[in-house]
Parts: structure tokens; C-alpha cells; sequence
């Protein structure tokens, strides 16, 4: 037994205390002193208050230069998780300024304080190989996120999608926590190293069969990945924006990392291959399976939308495909490669939903009618659209090309040599193809279609406008010149020795 | 340095266009046309200095150290002739586009995006570089012809897009695995070309890369979108599609597969219906696509797929030409992507800004009772001109490149070399047919004079025309002034693979 | 070598005439006439001067310039002259100033009319005078537009389908010799005529061709034969030869009459001249081990088309076949030189007699034909454009000078002695009997049959009952006597002393047979 100090413990967990305190003091203030106001003077000081507690996370993350390992692994310090967390932090900040101008509650203080909620969840998240920490953590994210997606009450649609979510979610979790249990009984350890150091072995055992396929549903539902997409669509359509935002950005991000470490790190030794010919059993094959039916289905359905926000969710479920290769190469560049391409990933999609936010707002729904012409009616909003959707499908010179690519050369570098995994990419490559497409469709309706008769212009307010200005030249930036993120990344997890 | 400004000033141009006030069509017009002259300015500069086409560096700074990716711009003489082609089109797009008025600010920033990404990859020298060029002209070429563009143009600019996605997808597989193999430590072209990739890798690699640029290319039987989209595109837009895009497949043909990959065009050791290897089959494709193109031509109704299937047809030259593997094949190649270049856009241009954007009909039934050459003569001389050229008369750059290819393919391919024969005839024959039936009256066909009257050819028509039809006769008569920059540029080490392997 | 470049001159003249012409027609059009007029008038002085200037002791090329141009294919601007060229000068400047003079009546479009002439004229000079295969053929090929042109827009009733028709019968044969002549220039790096002359009469270029160009398919005879089939192909649609004549009657009589005066009298000789520049110097060996099937060719033209003439209607119809009868003894002069002799003196001077024969065809040809069509030019001014033959009767009673002039041309053309269209005839009858007998015997029969309808048009149209439709027919004016004076007063000269000409290209004759060594 290692004696732990509790000052340390809470040195270390500084920036998640000062993220829950904020929540507690942003809770605090709309109760007492905001009662009064109306919703868009409350939802402005409290996203701005939540911003500024997030950024003190930072802060303190940047100065603090903490590395430490409690217990094998519950709670870790390095420059990776600090990268991650701050990674998570920014796009809570994001997600928060975009809630700033929302009118969709009066549960405000709630509403943030949830939102911190989960961020703080996700930090302990990022920064932990424990089974147990992972779980309670995983826990708090998604009742958070439950919650956060009912938020909407004038909406039938928000329960609806909340409820599925809920059901999904309690379902998935308890293939994980039964998966859990396996590999604890397998190791008589919850640290996912020692884990790993206990099942290996010359053959899997059946036990460890189960425990991965269990393993892979309970994360594949939470990165929406097929067959286990199944919330996605209703929730990304039904919940309130910011909360959708959050779900596809800020929980992907963290959700992508753990599976990373969860598979890399618990199951090294178990991992099989996914190269042809040569297929061998292990978890590698499962997530290759996963993958390729996401790319598939999520690309195929995607065309026939004609609600934005069902389309973001199905490409949502494409993207998660292409990420899980990276957890397929199951590489220290791999790791990288994921890291960068989920963040981008997020940024696009935020701004994205930045954008659907402020029309739904003018114009009721998200129907791909109500974008007609938008080009006429706000051409700051619908230039940012094009930058974020062009991301999304990948061409350059946004962030979304480079990510793609440096994806695809890692996963065709995880087995120097051989070509084995050469399938995947072309399907990936093939799939974006498609995408393609169903992207062009929004972006013909925006720029191409002439706006409906007597359609107004649609008037973005300021903060809407910066964030989503702000959102578009980062993407373009990351595009033009990935080394500034990139060069962070792979320091990170050169340090910190995956 | 200097030739890098093209691409710079191409993009500035377009920024500067989105911030210019709404609904200011001159100034569009005038930024537009000054931007194009200035890059042009500098690569005619630029040309002047250098004549010995030896490989000139223009940049070179690291861009991802991770993945010893660089930006890296240089020039031989391929590159050079190939930016000169964008430059005059570009210029001459522009004068024929004079005539837009709606949304005319974003036309030409969609414009200038496109001219600046095509200036950038010929310009390129590093792999990865050159890639997110050539993906990032999709975009405005998308654009351009699904706003602006006429018959199906929503139709012609999908197809046109994803046909050219996935034309560069197989590109990015050949690319990555290239990469990869060779150890993933640089994309630089120099770097990879030296690599000595292995035999088995290389006879699949090379016809992904090659066939996914040759889409793009127009290469039989992958050029159905050729027709569709450049017959719904805008005039200037055909011009830069059929006139400086279709280039880029084949200059990603020749500067990326063949030179990264020459073992990929050796014999194969087995005979499939009398193919031995990837040369076989692809210089086979290309006189298909000479003959095809040419024939369909010579059925077709509407004026402009008659220009659009004879694209295809000239292209096929190209293609052929590189396949010869010998100088004079593959300078003659290179010749007829700037000859073609010239030529196509002078013919789209008056076709669809001359005739099409007066009489509202490309019907050639509807355009023969107009009897055009009495109302618009200088239309018909232009395209009587232009259509001389593009049959291969001599005194006009088609034939010396026409010529060049010939020879090569005479040494390559005996047989192939009758059969292009062949399509120099139905060449004829389909520009003959095209040019009697818009501008002259036939017998027996009740006159159906416009109305109402169509107006004048204007100034900048003139001009453009003039410009075009003087690039040609200049380069029919003294085509020296580019070979003597392509050849040497043949012949540096960057050729190297190519020359040990098949070369003849 | 002259320092003055009097042939580039030649060629650019008339071309800077064109561009004059396309300028300032719109000033009117006599001004136009007068001007297309000048120009050819002082192409024509030009061509005479050249002719003062003219070595006739020699056969070698003279007045020669040779320019670098496109060094990587071995392409030079090279011009020059001998007795061939010279004497082909010579028919275009005459023809041209005639084509102008029978076009005076055209209304349309007049400016754009003389210009394309004036062009034509200029492709003419140069396809003569070109003597490296890439800018010989830019000639060659550029003078299809203009001919096409003035068929196209100026013609009669079926004039696209002429038109169209001379236009890609043309092209094929061009694209054949192109072909042809590329492989030669891969297997020899030369695009110069002489040269390549030179590497046949040494015996190199068969070689060379099997050496470089490595048709397993082909044995080497076949293969030189596959080149020369080629290059064949692209001079007999132009002369033409049975059976890639068809599009010419077309061509001929439906273009307005001044562009057929030029048809006939100039552009039909390209084919002939390349016969003798082209393909004799280079491909001899491959023409003489063909020579019965060329013969055989070379008879059917002369004998089919004098029977299709007689079959005819219109006179332009009439005349057309008739051109391709002449030049079809043109045919057989050259492939009769063909035969080997072996080494026998008498032999050989009977094939000097047959190339001065073929050499003084050519020109007296290009003038009669030329002036019968301006002769049917009038005639159609005259009658409101009618000009078959049971259109006319009697007509020698109302416009005797007309009757007495054109029968003078058609004497001429008949071959009757006195005129200059015997002697030709007569020096390749003459020389090519003892050499091949039975081609010669059977091309008697077209002299014959041009001679039954010969006399029938003089019978039809000029004697017999007046019709009495052209009962107020007017003769000739002045002006038109005038102008036909110098053409019908050269068809005496030329008749009655033709060492006028001969005494020019004599040497140049005798080089061209020596050449080929058999």
C-alpha cells in the first residue's frame, strides 16, 4: 500500500477542482443574484464565468508542469493528459460561448453547471489507467450528457432523444462495467499496465474473448461508432445546440483517448492483426469490423438527409470509423495521428454547429431548405459553413485534409513493410469519396440555391459571429500549418512513453 | 522566388475580390484582368531569363519536419511552358467573361482560387504539396460551374467533382503507400523518385497513380464527365477545364507516375490479347480515345459537345505521345498540352461566348438558319481559324505537336501510328461538318434570321481571340521558343528512372 | 547564291496583297479588282525577272536560302529553284492574273474573294519552291483552305458537297504522305528533299528505313513499298489519278469558273510536281518495281476520263475530265522513265523526250485549260449562267470572234500541231513508245476520243442551226479581246518555238533522269 499524500492528490487535481468550483459558483450566482434578468444577460454571464474558470484550469495546467503517477495509474500527470485536458478545456470554453447567446431554457445555472460537470468528468477521464476511476468518471460524463440533451422542454424531440440516449447508454455501460469485471478477475487488477501484463499469453483465453468484445461495445457506444450508433442520429438532432456541440465535440474527443488507452495499453498482447492476409484473432479485428461498417453506413445513410444535424450525426459516425483506425495501428504515431485529427475534428464540428444554432434560432428548424441561399442572407456564416464542411471532407488545405492524411500514413506504417492494412485505407479513401457528395449537397444549397421568397436576412449576433470567425481561421490555420499543433502532440507522447 | 508570386498574387487577387462592395461588377472585372496579366507578367519574365529549362529551385522550407513534408516550388521547362498556358488563358478567360453580371465579384474570386491553384501544382516539387493543389482546384471548378454554368450544370458540376475526387483518391493510395514504402521520411519528388521501389510494387502502384490522374485527363473510357461538365460550365470555365485542368491529369501523368514509377511500364511477361504491359494498354486507350472522341464528335446535335468530344480526342494525343517513352513522343506530348490548351479555349470561347451567349441555342440545326457568318463574321472566322488549328493544319502549333507524336509513336507502335491516321481524318471531317453547320447557311434550309438582332462581337472578345490565335501561329511557326526548353528539361536526372527503363 | 531573297519576296508578295486586300475592300469593289489585279500583274514581273536571272546551263538548284528553324526536328527553312520549279513559277503567274480577269463579274463579298485568291497564289509559289518536307507541306496543305473557301461561299447549286468533298479526299492523301514521310524522318533524321534524294540515288535510305524502323511484320521491300504506297496515296488524289479522281468533276464545276481557271491550271500541277520533286528522287526504286500497275493506272485515267468527257453535258463537266485526260499523259511520260533501259544511249534520250514532254505539258496544260475555262466564264456571262451543250447552235454566226478564238484554245488542247498543246504531247508519245510500248499504244485511244469530243463541242455550241435564243448574243469587247490576246498569242509562241521554254529546263530534265539511275 503506497501512502498517498493528500495535499499532493489535490495539487494534482487542481484544475479539476477549479472547474467544479466554478460550476458551483456559476450555480450559485444565477440562483441568488440573476433571477431577475432575462435569459440572454444570464446565459452571456454565466457562459462568460464558466469561460473564465476554464481558462484558469488552464492556466494553472500550464504553469503547474505536475508529473506524477498515483497507483499505477488512477491518477496521472504528464504531458499528454495535460494536452488532452487542455484540449478538452478549449472546446468547453467554445462550447460555452456558443451557448452564450441561447434562449432554449431558464435553467441556466443548471444548464453550465452540468456543462462543467462533464468537463471536469472528462478531465479525470483523460488523466487516469484505472478501471475503476475510468468508470465512475464515464459515469458522470454520460449522466451529464443525459441530462444536457433534455434540456430543451418546448422540444418533444429533446426527451425523446435523451431518453434513447439513457437507455443506449445504460445498456452499453453495463457491457463495460461486465467487461471490466472480466479483466479484473482475469488479473486481480484494476491498472490497466499490470492488466495487460497479466493476459498476455500465448493464446486468448476465452474469457479475455469476451472481455474484449464487451470492451469494444461499451466504447463503441460512447464514440458512436456502427452497429452501436443507434443514439446518435435522434440525439444530435433532438438536443438543444450547445449540448449537441458538446456531445460531438468536447465527449469525442475525450471518449476517442480513452479508447486509445483502454485497447493500446489494457488488451496489449491480445491485439491480433487486421492485415491481409494474414488475419490473426485479437481485438484489432474487432475494431477493424467496427470500423468498416461505420465508414460504410455512416456515408451511405448520410446522403439521404435532409436535416443538417441527422447528417453531421451520420458523418459523425463515418469520422468515428476512420478514428478507429488509428486505434487499429495501435501506434505511438497513431496515437498522435488520432489525437489530431478528433480535435479538428471537434473544431469543425463546433463551428458547424455554431452555425446551425444562429439559423435555427431565425428560422425554426435545421431542414436543408431553411439554408437556401444563405450566401445572400449572412455571407460571413455561410463562408465559415464552407470552411468547416470542406474540413469535414477533407480537402485541403484545412485542418480535416491534413488529419486524413496523416492517419492514413500511420496506419500504413504500423506494420513497416507490409502493405496488410493498405485495404483500410483505400476503403477510408473511398468512403470520403462518397462523402464528398452529401457535403457538396449543403454546400450547393448554401451557395448555389437561390433563397426562398421572401426569406430575411439572417442576423448573426456579434459573440455568434466571433466565435464562428474564430472557429474558421483556427481550421484554416491548423490546415495551412499542422506542425503548430502537431509538434505539441508528438512531443506529448514522446515524453510520456506510450 | 519570384515565379512563386504567381500563385500568391492569384490567391491575394481572390481575398481582395470577397472584400470589394457588393454588386461592383467593373472593378471585379478590372482586379480580375490585372491580377492575370500580373502573374503572366511574371512567368513571361521569368521565361525570358531562363531559356535552358535546366530545374530551377523557387522555394524550399520545411512545412511538417514530423513527416518531412516541404514546401518546395520549382521550375523546369515542363512546368514553365505549362504556367505559361495558365497565364494566357487565364487572361483570356477573363476578357471573355467580361459579360458576367451576376455575382460577377464571386466569379472571379472562384476564378482566381482556381488559376492559383493550378499555377501551384505545376509549380510543385514536393508530393504532398502538389497534392493538396490539384485537390484543392475541385472546389472553385465545382462552383464555378454550378452557379454560373448552363445545361444540367448542377448534374455536370457533381459528376465533374467527384469523378476528379476520386481521380486523386487512387492518387493519395498510390501516393501514401509510395511514401510509406520508401520509409517515410520525405515526400519530396527528388527523394522518391531515386528511391528504388520494388518491382512487384511498382507494376500496381503506377497504374493507380497514372489512372487516377489520367481521369482527370480524359482518358478513354473515365471521360464521360469531360463532356457533361464542359458543356454545362460558363465559357471561361470550359476554357480553364478543357484548356489548363485536363493538363493537370496529364501532367501528374508524366511528372508524378512515370517518373516515380518507370518499371511500372515494362513488359509484364505474360500477353493479355496482345497487350505485354501497362504501356501497351494505355497507349491502346489513348488512340481509342483519339478515334472515339473524334467519331462521337461527329455525330453530336449540340455545338459545344462537338468541342467537348474533341477535347477528349486531343487529349488522347497527349496520352499517347507519353506513353511513346522517347523525347520526341513525349516533347510532343508536351507540346500539344499547350497547343490543345490554346486551342480549346479559343474554341469554347466562341462557341459559348460568341455564339452561345447571343443566339441562346447550341442546337446546330437552329444555328444553321441563322446563316451566322453574315451577322457574326468575326465569330466565323475565329472558328474557322481555330478550327484549322485544331485538325492539325500546318503553320498552327497542333501540327508541329500533332507532328512530334506522330514520329514517336511511328517508333513505338508501329500499327497505332495508322490508326491515329485514321482519327487525324475524322478530325477533319467533325470540324468541317461543326464549322459549315453553325455559321453557314445549307441548302435546302428555310433561313431563320435571330431575333431579335444579335449585338456586335465586342472589344474584349476581339482582343482575346487575338491573343489566342497569335499564341498558336506563333508557336506553329517557331515552336523552337518552347522545345528549347523541354527537351533539356527531359533530360534531367528527374528522368532518370524513365530513361534506364523503356526508354527508346 | 543570290543575296537578294527573291523567292521568300515571290512568296510574301502576294500575301501582302491578301492583307491589303482584307484592310481596304471595303473601299469598293473595282478598287478591289484593280488591286488583286495589280499584285498578281507585278507577281508576274517578278516571276519574268527571276526568269532573266535564271542559269540555264545548269540543272542545280538556284536563287537557293536556307534558314535554321526548328533544330530538333531537323527542319530548316530551305527554298530553291531549278528548271522545274521555275517553269511551275512561271504557269502560276500566268494563271492567276487569267483567274482574276474571268472573275470580274463576281459581286459578293469581292474584297474577301481576290484576297483568298492572292493567298492561294502565295501557298502556290511556296509549295514550288519549298524544298524541306515540314514547310512544303504547310504549302501544301494551307492551299486546301482557300480553294475550299472559293468553292464553299462563291460556288454553284451543290457547292458543299464539292466542297466538303475535295476537301477530305485531299486531307486523306495528305495525312497518308504525312505518315509516310514521318517514318521516313525517324528512320533518317532528314526532312530536306535533296538530301534524302541524295541517300537514295547512293542506295542509303532503303537501308537506313529497315535499320531503324523495326516492323517485324514487314520484310524490307514490303516495307519500303508501305512508304511509298504512302506518300503515293497523298500525290494522287492531288494529280489525280484513277481512281481517286472522283471528287474532281464536282469540285471543278461548282466552283464559280475563276477559282476553276486556278484549280486546273496551278493546283493540279502540285500533284505532278510532287511526282517529279517527291517521289521520283526518293522513292525510284519502289515506283519502278511497281511500274506495270502504275502504268496500268496511268492508262486508265487517260482512257476513262476522255470516255467520261465524252459522256458529258456541261462543258465545265467536259473540260474538268478533260484535264484529268492531259494530265494522265503527264502519268505516263514519268512512269515511262521509269523503265529500266539498260544502259542503252537511244533509250535514254527517249526519256529526256519524254520528261521535256511532261515538263512542257504541265505548262501548256495550265495555259489552255486555263483559257478554255475563261473562255466558259464568258460564255456564262453571256447566257445568264447556262453552259451545257445543247444549251448553244450556231453560235458562230452571231459571235464569230468568240467562235474563232476559243476554237483556238480547243484546237489547242486537241493537240493540233502549230499549238503548244501538240508539242508536249507529241515529245511524250514520242519518248515513251519505245520504252513502254503497250501503255503508249493503249493511251492513243484517249487522244482519239478527246478528239471526237473536242470537235463535238465545236460542233454543238459554235456551228450548225443558230439557236435562236442567242440570236442577240454579243461577241467579244474590246476589252476582252484585249485581254485574251497575250494568252491565245503565248499559245502560238509557245507552238510554233517552244526551245523557248525547253531551252530553260533542258538541263534540269537531264539531271532529273540521270538522278535515277536506271
Amino acid at each position: 500500500m503506497i501512502a498517498i499524500n493528500d495535499a499532493q492528490l489535490l495539487r494534482l487535481a487542481w484544475p479539476e477542482v477549479i472547474v467544479v468550483a466554478t460550476a458551483l459558483i456559476v450555480m450559485a450566482v444565477d440562483l441568488l443574484l440573476l433571477r431577475g434578468c432575462n435569459t440572454r444577460v444570464r446565459f452571456s454571464l454565466a457562459a462568460g464565468l464558466g469561460a473564465l474558470g476554464c481558462a484558469g484550469a488552464i492556466v494553472r495546467i500550464l504553469l503547474a508542469h505536475e508529473v506524477a503517477n498515483i497507483l499505477n495509474g488512477v491518477l496521472l500527470a504528464n504531458p499528454l493528459t495535460h494536452l488532452v485536458q487542455i484540449a478538452l478545456l478549449t472546446l468547453t470554453i467554445f462550447t460555452l460561448l456558443l451557448s452564450a447567446d441561447s434562449s432554449f431554457t431558464q435553467h441556466v445555472g443548471e444548464f453550465v453547471l452540468l456543462l462543467l460537470a462533464a468537463t471536469a468528468a472528462m478531465m479525470f477521464l483523460a488523466a487516469t489507467q484505472d478501471l475503476l476511476v475510468l468508470f465512475i468518471s464515464l459515469e458522470l460524463l454520460s449522466l451529464s450528457l443525459y441530462i444536457l440533451a433534455a434540456f430543451d422542454k418546448r422540444s418533444a424531440q429533446s426527451w425523446e432523444a435523451a431518453l434513447k440516449y439513457y437507455l443506449f447508454g445504460g445498456m452499453s455501460a453495463a457491457f463495460l462495467l461486465f467487461g471490466f469485471s472480466l479483466l479484473y478477475g482475469l488479473s486481480n487488477s484494476t491498472s490497466l499496465p499490470l492488466i495487460a501484463a497479466a493476459i498476455h499469453g500465448p493464446a486468448l483465453n476465452p474469457l479475455l474473448v469476451i472481455a474484449i468484445v464487451t470492451t469494444a461495445i461499451g466504447l463503441g457506444f460512447k464514440v458512436a461508432a456502427a452497429p452501436f450508433h443507434f443514439w446518435a442520429p435522434d440525439v444530435y438532432q433532438g438536443a438543444p445546440a450547445p449540448s449537441a456541440a458538446f456531445i460531438a465535440s468536447g465527449s469525442k474527443v475525450a471518449s476517442f483517448f480513452l479508447f486509445f488507452q483502454v485497447m493500446a495499453i489494457g488488451f496489449a498482447g491480445a491485439e491480433g492483426t487486421a492485415a491481409l492476409p494474414n488475419f490473426v484473432r485479437g481485438w484489432v479485428p474487432v475494431l477493424a469490423l467496427m470500423a468498416v461498417v461505420s465508414m460504410l453506413l455512416g456515408n451511405l445513410v448520410a446522403i439521404r438527409q435532409s436535416s443538417l444535424r441527422r447528417l453531421l450525426a451520420y458523418s459523425a459516425i463515418a469520422h468515428a470509423g476512420t478514428m478507429l483506425l488509428a486505434i487499429v495501428a495501435h501506434t505511438q504515431q497513431g496515437l498522435a495521428a488520432l489525437l489530431y485529427y478528433v480535435v479538428t475534428y471537434a473544431l469543425a464540428t463546433l463551428g458547424a454547429f455554431a452555425v446551425i444554432a444562429v439559423v435555427e434560432q431565425q428560422k425554426g428548424d435545421d431542414q436543408l431548405s431553411n439554408f437556401d441561399g444563405l450566401y445572400r442572407q449572412s455571407p460571413v456564416l455561410s463562408f465559415c459553413l464552407a470552411i468547416f464542411i470542406l474540413s469535414l471532407a477533407g480537402i485541403p488545405p484545412l485542418a480535416g485534409f491534413f488529419a486524413k492524411f496523416y492517419l492514413f500514413v500511420t496506419v500504413l506504417n504500423a506494420a513497416p513493410g507490409s502493405m496488410g492494412l493498405l485495404w483500410l485505407v483505400i476503403l477510408s479513401i473511398v468512403m470520403s469519396a462518397v462523402s464528398l457528395y452529401y457535403y457538396l449537397r449543403v454546400l450547393k444549397r448554401v451557395y448555389v440555391a437561390a433563397p426562398a421568397i421572401g426569406a430575411v436576412a439572417v442576423r448573426t449576433p456579434p459573440l455568434s459571429q466571433a466565435l464562428v470567425l474564430l472557429l474558421a481561421a483556427v481550421v484554416v490555420l491548423l490546415g495551412c500549418a499542422p506542425q503548430l499543433l502537431l509538434r505539441y502532440i508528438e512531443a506529448a507522447i514522446r515524453v510520456s512513453g506510450l | 522566388m519570384m515565379l512563386a508570386w504567381t500563385i500568391y498574387i492569384s490567391f491575394l487577387g481572390a481575398a481582395a475580390m470577397l472584400l470589394l462592395p457588393k454588386d461592383s461588377v467593373a472593378s471585379a472585372r478590372i482586379l480580375a484582368l490585372l491580377t492575370a496579366v500580373v502573374g503572366f507578367g511574371i512567368t513571361l519574365t521569368y521565361f525570358l531569363h531562363h531559356r535552358t529549362g535546366e530545374m530551377l529551385t523557387i522555394v524550399r522550407v520545411p512545412w511538417v519536419p514530423t513527416l518531412g513534408i516541404e514546401y518546395h516550388l520549382a521550375a523546369d521547362g515542363i512546368s514553365l511552358t505549362l504556367v505559361l498556358l495558365t497565364g494566357i488563358i487565364a487572361i483570356t478567360g477573363i476578357l471573355f467573361s467580361w459579360d458576367i453580371e451576376n455575382r460577377s465579384k464571386e466569379f472571379f474570386a472562384f476564378y482566381l482560387l482556381l488559376i492559383g491553384a493550378v499555377y501551384g501544382v505545376f509549380l510543385s516539387y514536393d508530393l504532398f504539396l502538389l497534392f493538396v493543389f490539384y485537390e484543392i482546384v475541385i472546389i472553385p471548378k465545382y462552383f464555378l460551374i454550378a452557379i454560373w454554368g448552363s445545361t444540367r450544370r448542377e448534374y455536370g458540376a457533381m459528376k465533374l467533382a467527384l469523378y476528379s475526387f476520386v481521380g486523386s483518391a487512387m492518387v493519395l493510395v498510390g501516393l501514401i503507400a509510395a511514401y510509406v514504402v520508401a520509409g517515410a521520411k520525405s515526400t519530396s519528388l527528388s527523394q522518391l523518385a531515386h528511391f528504388p521501389f520494388s518491382l512487384h510494387f511498382q507494376i500496381w502502384a503506377f497504374p493507380l497513380v497514372f489512372v487516377g490522374f489520367a481521369i482527370l485527363a480524359g482518358m478513354w473510357p473515365l471521360h464521360t464527365w469531360a463532356p457533361t461538365g464542359h458543356v454545362a460550365a460558363p465559357t471561361a470555365a470550359s476554357m480553364l477545364l478543357a484548356g489548363v485542368v485536363m493538363k493537370l491529369g496529364a501532367y501528374g501523368c508524366l511528372r508524378v507516375a512515370m517518373v516515380l514509377f518507370p518499371l511500372g511500364l515494362g513488359p509484364w511477361g505474360v500477353h493479355v490479347f496482345g497487350l505485354g504491359s501497362w504501356r501497351d494498354v494505355f497507349a491502346l486507350l489513348a488512340v481509342i480515345g483519339i478515334i472515339y472522341g473524334a467519331l462521337v464528335a461527329l455525330v453530336q446535335k449540340d455545338f459545344k459537345f462537338v468541342i467537348g468530344y474533341s477535347s477528349v480526342s486531343h487529349m488522347g494525343f497527349v496520352l499517347l505521345g507519353l506513353m511513346t517513352l522517347n523525347q520526341i513522343g513525349i516533347s510532343g506530348a508536351v507540346l500539344q498540352m499547350f497547343s490543345h490548351g490554346i486551342l480549346a479555349g479559343l474554341l469554347f470561347a466562341v462557341v459559348g461566348r460568341m455564339v452561345y451567349a447571343r443566339t441562346h441555342t447550341r442546337n446546330l440545326a437552329a444555328l444553321n438558319a441563322m446563316n451566322l457568318h453574315k451577322i457574326i463574321p468575326f465569330a466565323a472566322v475565329t472558328f474557322i481559324v481555330a478550327g484549322m488549328a485544331s485538325m492539325g493544319l500546318p503553320g498552327f502549333s497542333g501540327f508541329v505537336a500533332e507532328l512530334m507524336v506522330l514520329i514517336g509513336v511511328w517508333r513505338a507502335y508501329p500499327l497505332l501510328a495508322l490508326c491515329v491516321g485514321f482519327g487525324l481524318v475524322v478530325g477533319v471531317v467533325y470540324i468541317w461538318r461543326a464549322m459549315q453547320k453553325a455559321f453557314f447557311l445549307s441548302a435546302g434550309t428555310v433561313p431563320a434570321p435571330p431575333n431579335p438582332p444579335l449585338p456586335p462581337i465586342t472589344f474584349p472578345e476581339r482582343l482575346g481571340a487575338v491573343i489566342l490565335i497569335t499564341s498558336s501561329v506563333l508557336i506553329g511557326l517557331y515552336p523552337q521558343v518552347l522545345l528549347n526548353v523541354i527537351v533539356p528539361a527531359l533530360n534531367s536526372p528527374l528522368f532518370d528512372g524513365l530513361r534506364k527503363g523503356s526508354w527508346q | 547564291m543570290i543575296t537578294f531573297p527573291w523567292i521568300t519576296f515571290l512568296t510574301a508578295l502576294p500575301l501582302v496583297g491578301a492583307l491589303v486586300l482584307l484592310a481596304f475592300g471595303g473601299l469598293g469593289r473595282t478598287y478591289a479588282r484593280c488591286a488583286a489585279l495589280a499584285f498578281s500583274v507585278a507577281a508576274f514581273v517578278l516571276t519574268m525577272m527571276i526568269w532573266c536571272h535564271f542559269d540555264s546551263s545548269s540543272g542545280d538548284l538556284q536563287f537557293q536560302q536556307r534558314i535554321s528553324w526548328i533544330p530538333t526536328l531537323g527542319v530548316e527553312y530551305r527554298v530553291g529553284i531549278d528548271g522545274l520549279g521555275l517553269l511551275m513559277l512561271l504557269l502560276t503567274s500566268i494563271v492567276v492574273p487569267i483567274g482574276i480577269i474571268a472573275s470580274w463579274n463576281i459581286q459578293k463579298r469581292v474584297a474577301l474573294y481576290y484576297s483568298l485568291v492572292l493567298i492561294l497564289q502565295a501557298c502556290l509559289f511556296g509549295t514550288f519552291t519549298a524544298l524541306n518536307f515540314f514547310h512544303w507541306f504547310i504549302f501544301w496543305e494551307l492551299s486546301l483552305i482557300p480553294a475550299f473557301f472559293l468553292i464553299r461561299v462563291w460556288g454553284g447549286a451543290r457547292r458543299t458537297s464539292a466542297a466538303t468533298q475535295f476537301l477530305v479526299y485531299t486531307m486523306v492523301g495528305s495525312i497518308a504522305l504525312l505518315l509516310a514521310f514521318l517514318a521516313i524522318f525517324l528512320a533518317t533524321r532528314e526532312f530536306d528533299f535533296i538530301d534524302l534524294a541524295a541517300m537514295a540515288h547512293n542506295g542509303h535510305l532503303m537501308p537506313a528505313v529497315i535499320d531503324k524502323l523495326d516492323w517485324r511484320r514487314f520484310t524490307p521491300d514490303h516495307l519500303a513499298l508501305v512508304l511509298f504506297a504512302g506518300a503515293f496515296l497523298g500525290f494522287a488524289v492531288k494529280v489525280p489519278i484513277f481512281p481517286f479522281h472522283t471528287w474532281l468533276p464536282s469540285a471543278y464545276s461548282e466552283a464559280p469558273t475563276g477559282t476553276t481557271i486556278l484549280l486546273t491550271g496551278a493546283m493540279s500541277k502540285m500533284g505532278v510536281y510532287g511526282f517529279l520533286r517527291i517521289l521520283l528522287p526518293i522513292f525510284g526504286a519502289q515506283m519502278q518495281a511497281v511500274l506495270t500497275p502504275l502504268l496500268w493506272l496511268a492508262v486508265a485515267t487517260v482512257v476513262f476520263s476522255a470516255y467520261a468527257a465524252l459522256a458529258q453535258k456541261d462543258l465545265k463537266r467536259i473540260f474538268a475530265y478533260s484535264s484529268i485526260n492531259h494530265l494522265g499523259y503527264c502519268l505516263l511520260g514519268i512512269f515511262a522513265v521509269l523503265q529500266s533501259t539498260g544502259g542503252d544511249t537511244a533509250l535514254i534520250t527517249q526519256k529526256y523526250a519524254a520528261m521535256n514532254g511532261v515538263f512542257l505539258q504541265m505548262l501548256n496544260h495550265g495555259l489552255t485549260a486555263a483559257t478554255l475555262f475563261w473562255f466558259v466564264a464568258m460564255l456564262e456571262k453571256r447566257s445568264g449562267g447556262l453552259r451545257g451543250l445543247d444549251d448553244f447552235g450556231g453560235l458562230r454566226k452571231v459571235a464569230p470572234v468568240f467562235a474563232g478564238l476559243m476554237g483556238i484554245a480547243l484546237f489547242s488542247s486537241l493537240g493540233l500541231p502549230g499549238l503548244n498543246g501538240f508539242i508536249g504531247e507529241f515529245l511524250i508519245f514520242k519518248g515513251s513508245f519505245p520504252l513502254v510500248t503497250w501503255a503508249t499504244s493503249f493511251a492513243v485511244l484517249g487522244l482519239l476520243m478527246t478528239a471526237i469530243f473536242i470537235l463535238g463541242i465545236l460542233q454543238r455550241v459554235f456551228s450548225g442551226p443558230l439557236n435562236q435564243r442567242w440570236g442577240g448574243l454579243p461577241d467579244l469587247t474590246v476589252g476582252e479581246r484585249l485581254a485574251l490576246a497575250p494568252a491565245i498569242g503565248l499559245m502560238f509562241v509557245l507552238g510554233l518555238y517552244p526551245q523557248l521554254v525547253l531551252g530553260v529546263v533542258n538541263n534540269t530534265v537531264i539531271q532529273l533522269v540521270q538522278q535515277m539511275k536506271f
